[in-house]
């Protein structure tokens, strides 16, 4: 691999060749402010957050689309690039809901916290500012269009990751927004609430509803584990407050899956508290329902099972298995079947 | 005889597909396309887009994208009559701006606005090609030249 | 008469709208009519530069301009100039500065003092027929690479003319041409851009209207070059008669084998295409412009990587101004040398500008790089119309600046004017005098690019917007001086941090106003003023009793019906300054100067 030496900020540097400058920095712990960039998408290079000086170019490069050459000169602190980027925080808060105290993503919100890094106000423009509605018309993701920033990782999220394009820019200039088709509610488009969208908003523009009032980031144990719905086994973080489960993130760092998931493992997790969740084995009798003992259910099982097929042979039994079981769950039912019951009478939920 | 099956045949309709039929193996057929059904239709109608998306497969949010981008395509129909006045750089310094407001306050509707009878419909365009004659609109692609506020209301009027 | 005669008719957008169109057919009978069919012919041709004064007509061989005609002059003119060889005197052309007719072409300053490479066809040919394109040496150029030179030879014999890209960068075109061809790839475009979207610039309109097969050989030439076997026009669809013209061309061109497969029996193939814009004056960047071929939303994208490695399709890619390509073909036919004699030292050639605002003649004109702004505005421009005071020039669209009168002497080429804070930008040329406001004229240019603004990046999408908001409200009076400062830093940062060059240039009418007109800015913040009365909140019209003499002259012109008063019950005229939306109509027909502006 080819190695270049640069110099960042009067340190020299080493990086492989095709490193961008903003790599190139976070490699070695020197912060730059980003919002348009995500590791995992394509870069569009908008924001101008990221902007750096390099001797010699025009204007001010913005170091996330900006390749390292050897021997270039990278100003990342000075007080012209320092002002160039608080201006166009400025520009965003101008035209902003200042809402952070009810915002379910303070604590987690990069234009506040480069707001607050830069010194930034609210108060330096006054003029014309977004209304546009609140898209509250589905259970899992609400969508303040007002609280956007088009930075359009949303929009390469749902194509990139999840293969659907749902979202887009529409009109232009002032006046661009991101959303659905003819900017209709999300539950009016074909989306399918994988919730990746949601994951890389790096602002309230898009969150989760579910957690929405129940929890503060900074209140939040995050707790990684494995999905329970399918046997892709995605990972992610159970996000913990005072002991209950309050929602689901994804988490960057994970092998499996990254931040994609699926509706089910993003959003299905308001089962865990659900008044509708068998916690014991049931038995019918007298045609009602009642719980019973573990023993008691498996014994009635295996004799009833037993009677079946010796009065109708094994052929007579089927056994229907989920998704939800691992690969080996899955395993041990069909050797059962066939070793136990005696019949290749085996299927499963997501064979079709 | 009129059968059921004809009364299906919307001729709007066999227009448009033929329009795609023409252009879908293009490189690049959206935009051909769109300013084709809007010959057809007046307007670009959101059965027309979703059509559309279906037959060249591109999603119904990125045709969106396109027809709010480009000036040209509108979502709404028009009126009878469309003034475009330009407000290109020639006919701002020649007074072009008070034959916007002249127009606005005879016909009582803003930029990009249609008479609530459905007479006329009003756009700011940026330079038509008519400099020479600053300031200059056009009435239904007849253009009128060399215009101050007093003539407006005799221009108008000769439109229904 | 013996000698046969052409009428050159002006059919182009200007003219047309100005009544050209029927004139062609009245000519055409009235000549039969008098029996002159044999010696005289009627030739509709694309623009011939003097707009304002259409419909024109020129009288060849004699080169006499009619201007202002209508079907009802075209008998005199028949039995007059072409019986009996005399002069219609009403219809010609009044100098402003001797107040006297003249006739020949020769004399009027507006053409004399041009010279025409790219117009060389324009407005003398008609366009419609490739014989008429051929019988002035066309195509030659292409013949003579196809038959004699290597693509290397050609592409080195325009980096030796010295031929900068018209379509505003000035970026040298030979040079241009080798990156895309040392790009190693199985298939290249070129494309012509003929989005033109400066409000107010029209000269690729009448380029493509009047002289379309010179954009063909042009682009033929460089596809040769560049080793393209494909190209694109990109036209704005506002254009429809150059899109009219040039389709007729390219099939015309088609038929005569100089477009399609092995051209000329060479084995050179290249087939060409027209796109039409929809409408987003940012599809003039070239990579909005490939975007939009390619049919998303024309937003531009970063550069590196340029189009000449990864352009439409992913393929390498050519683009340049019309006017760039209509100047090939006269380089081949003529050699480097020939054309570098024109213009300076670093900007070689001509320059069509689009001469228009308060200048008596607008139209448009080709000049040698290096001509002074003042011989442009006076000499072949005429002077400011009425009389008035010239007070500055806009160059270079919204992305240009304006100079003022002390500048006037700078010679137009790309670095002296960029140096100056203006630029050569596509060549509008807007002439202001002192009734336009500087404030609102930069405005006015904020305006329009926060309208054109594709969004994608931040500067340019909210800072756009923020300065024309703090200009709107400094022509209000509601303007402090601390917005000054706001407004720099703004520019500024908008300047250096923007995506493209609609955001980076975008603040350009701003700095240069603030350079050279900062007074005006701080009359409209101290004095609540606008010093050109130009700017309607800062102004008010009385009407005074005194000296009215209740004629209601005013309140019949007056566009809002805002002007009441009764001659008969002694009402005196009033003004409603409710309604009155301070047109100055009622100043203007006031004979008695009764009505006066505050
Ligand atoms: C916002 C913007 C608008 C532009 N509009 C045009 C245009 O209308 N016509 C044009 O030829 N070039 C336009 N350009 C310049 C083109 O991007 C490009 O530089 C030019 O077409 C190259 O041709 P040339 O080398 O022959 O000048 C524009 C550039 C920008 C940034
Ligand atoms: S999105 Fe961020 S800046 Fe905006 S209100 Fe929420 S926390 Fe505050
Ligand atoms: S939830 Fe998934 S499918 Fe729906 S818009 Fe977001 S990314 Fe696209
Ligand atoms: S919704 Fe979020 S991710 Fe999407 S464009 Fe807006 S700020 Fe970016
Ligand atoms: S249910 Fe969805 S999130 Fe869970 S493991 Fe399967 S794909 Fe992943
Ligand atoms: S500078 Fe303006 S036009 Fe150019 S990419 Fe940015 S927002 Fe779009
Ligand atoms: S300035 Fe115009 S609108 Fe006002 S009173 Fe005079 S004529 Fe009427
Ligand atoms: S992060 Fe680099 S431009 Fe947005
Ligand atoms: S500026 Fe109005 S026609 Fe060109
Ligand atoms: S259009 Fe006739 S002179 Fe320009």
């Amino acid at each position: 691999m080819e190695w270049l030496t640069l110099t960042i900020d009067g340190r020299e540097v080493s990086v492989p060749k095709g490193t961008t400058v903003l790599d190139a920095c976070r490699m070695n712990n020197i912060p730059i402010p980003t919002l348009c960039h995500a590791p995992e998408l394509t870069s569009a290079g908008a924001c101008r957050l990221c902007v750096v000086q390099i001797e010699g170019m025009r204007n001010l490069p913005p170091s996330c689309v900006t390749q390292v050459a050897q021997g270039m000169k990278v100003e990342t602190q000075n007080p012209k690039v320092r002002n160039a980027r608080k201006t166009i925080l400025e520009l965003l808060v101008a035209n902003h809901p200042l809402d952070c105290m009810t915002c379910q993503k303070m604590g987690d919100c990069s234009l506040a916290e480069y707001a607050y890094d830069y010194g930034v106000t609210g108060t330096v423009y006054q003029g014309e500012k977004r209304c546009l509605p609140i898209d509250d018309g589905n259970p899992f993701i609400l969508r303040d269009p007002n609280k956007c920033i088009l930075c359009g990782k949303c929009i390469k999220a749902c194509t990139e990751i999840q293969g659907k394009s749902i979202l887009d820019f529409s009109f232009r200039g002032f006046d661009t927004q991101v959303g659905p088709a003819f900017n209709l509610p999300y539950n009016e488009s074909d989306c399918d609430f994988c919730g990746s969208c949601v994951s890389v908003c790096p602002v309230g523009a898009l969150t989760e509803k579910q957690m929405a009032g129940k929890g503060r980031p900074w209140e939040v144990s995050k707790v990684q584990t494995t999905c329970p719905f399918c046997g892709v086994g995605c990972n992610f973080d159970l996000n913990v407050k005072d002991g209950k489960v309050i929602g689901v993130t994804s988490n960057p760092e994970v092998p499996v899956n990254g931040k994609a998931l699926c509706v089910k493992g993003r959003f299905g997790m308001d089962m865990i508290y659900s008044d509708n969740r068998i916690t014991t084995p049931l038995i019918r009798k007298n045609g009602e329902l009642v719980p019973a003992e573990w023993d008691e259910a498996l014994d009635l099982v295996a004799t009833k099972l037993g009677e079946i097929k010796k009065t109708y042979g094994p052929n007579s039994i089927a056994a229907l298995s989920s998704a939800h079981c691992t690969n080996e769950e899955n395993y041990l039912m069909q050797k059962f079947m066939r070793a136990v019951i005696g019949t290749n009478n085996v299927d499963h939920c997501a064979r079709t | 005889m009129s059968t059921a099956c004809e009364e299906l045949v919307d001729p709007k309709q066999i227009k448009l597909d033929e329009i795609i039929n023409k252009h879908r193996y293009d490189n690049g057929p959206l935009i051909p396309i769109l300013q084709g059904a809007q010959e057809v239709y007046g307007y670009l109608p959101a059965h027309v887009i979703k059509h559309i998306s279906k037959a060249i497969r591109i999603p119904v949010a990125r045709i969106y994208g396109v027809v709010t981008f480009y000036a040209q395509f509108r979502l709404t129909p028009v009126g009878r009559n469309l003034i475009n006045i330009c407000l290109g750089t020639a006919c701002h310094v020649r007074g072009g701006a008070k034959v916007v407001e002249t127009i606005e306050k005879e016909l009582k509707i803003k930029d990009g606005a249609t008479t609530e009878d459905g007479r006329f419909t009003l756009e700011v365009v940026a330079c038509i090609g008519a400099c020479g004659l600053a300031p200059v609109i056009s009435i239904n692609n007849e253009v009128h030249g060399r215009l101050s506020p007093d003539k407006i209301a005799g221009i108008l009027a000769k439109y229904e | 008469m013996a000698e046969n005669q052409r009428i050159l008719v002006c059919a182009g957008t200007g003219c047309a709208s100005s009544g050209a169109l029927p004139i062609i057919d009245i000519l055409n009978d009235e000549i039969k009519r008098q029996g002159l069919e044999e010696t005289v012919t009627v030739v509709g041709t694309g623009c011939q530069g003097f707009c304002e004064k259409g419909p024109t007509l020129v009288i060849e061989p004699q080169q006499i301009l009619y201007t202002r005609v209508t079907g009802e002059d075209v008998a005199e003119i028949v039995s007059q100039e072409l019986v009996k060889g005399e002069r219609v005197e009403r219809l010609l052309l009044v100098d402003q500065a001797t107040q006297k007719p003249v006739s020949s072409m020769a004399d009027i300053r507006f053409f004399s003092k041009q010279h025409r490479i790219v117009l060389h066809n324009c407005g003398v040919i008609d366009p419609k027929k490739i014989e008429d394109y051929t019988a002035r040496d066309g195509y030659k150029g292409i013949e003579k690479a196809l038959k004699g030179m290597s693509p290397e030879e050609v592409m080195e014999e325009v980096k030796k003319s010295g031929l900068r890209g018209r379509g505003g960068a000035g970026f040298p075109t030979g040079v241009k041409w080798g990156f895309c061809r040392s790009t190693p790839s199985d298939k290249k475009y070129i494309i012509c851009n003929a989005d033109e979207g400066d409000p107010g610039a029209f000269m690729d309109r009448s380029v493509l209207e009047g002289d379309p097969h010179s954009v063909i050989e042009g682009m033929l030439i460089g596809a040769y070059a560049i080793g393209a076997d494909e190209g694109y026009v990109y036209c704005r669809a506002e254009y429809p008669l150059a899109i009219k013209n040039l389709g007729i061309a390219i099939k015309q061109a088609k038929e005569a084998g100089y477009l399609g497969d092995n051209i000329l029996g060479s084995g050179f193939n290249f087939h060409l295409k027209i796109f039409e814009g929809a409408g987003a004056f940012v599809c003039g960047e070239e990579t909005a412009l490939m975007a939009s071929i390619e049919g998303k939303r024309g937003m531009p994208r970063v550069r590196p990587p340029f189009p000449a490695v990864s352009g439409l399709w992913g393929k390498p890619t050519n683009i340049n101004n019309v006017e760039t390509w209509s100047n090939i073909p006269h380089i081949l036919r003529n050699g480097a040398d020939w054309y570098s004699q024109f213009g300076t030292e670093k900007s070689k050639g001509t320059k069509i500008f689009a001469l228009t605002g308060k200048v008596n003649n607008t139209g448009l004109v080709e000049v040698p790089m290096g001509t002074t702004l003042r011989e442009i505005i006076f000499d072949i421009g005429d002077g400011i119309q009425g009389g008035k005071k010239f007070k500055a020039v806009q160059i270079g669209g919204p992305s240009g600046g304006c100079l003022p009168e002390d500048m006037l002497d700078l010679a137009v080429d790309y670095d002296t004017l960029t140096q100056a804070g203006a630029m050569v930008g596509s060549g509008g040329l807007v002439i202001m005098d002192e009734t336009t406001c500087m404030v609102d004229i930069a405005r006015y240019f904020l305006n329009f690019s926060k309208k054109e603004s594709c969004g994608k990046c931040t500067p340019c999408r909210e800072g756009t917007t923020r300065m024309y908001e703090i200009l709107d409200r400094i022509t209000k009076g509601e303007g402090k001086e601390e917005d000054l400062d706001t407004l720099e830093n703004l520019a500024i940062t908008i300047k250096e941090t923007s995506l493209c060059g609609l955001g980076q240039f975008a603040p350009s009418p701003i700095l240069a106003t603030l350079k050279y007109f900062r007074h005006e800015y701080l009359a409209h913040i101290h004095d609540h003023k606008c010093p050109a009365h130009n700017c309607t909140a800062l102004l008010s019209y009385s009407i005074d009793t005194e000296k009215c003499k209740m004629c209601s002259l005013c309140a019949k012109n007056c566009p809002t019906n805002c002007i009441s008063g009764d001659k008969k019950t002694n009402t005196p005229y009033v003004i409603d300054v409710e309604n009155c939306i301070k047109c100055g109509t009622c100043m203007d027909k006031c004979k008695f100067g009764a009505v006066s502006r505050a």
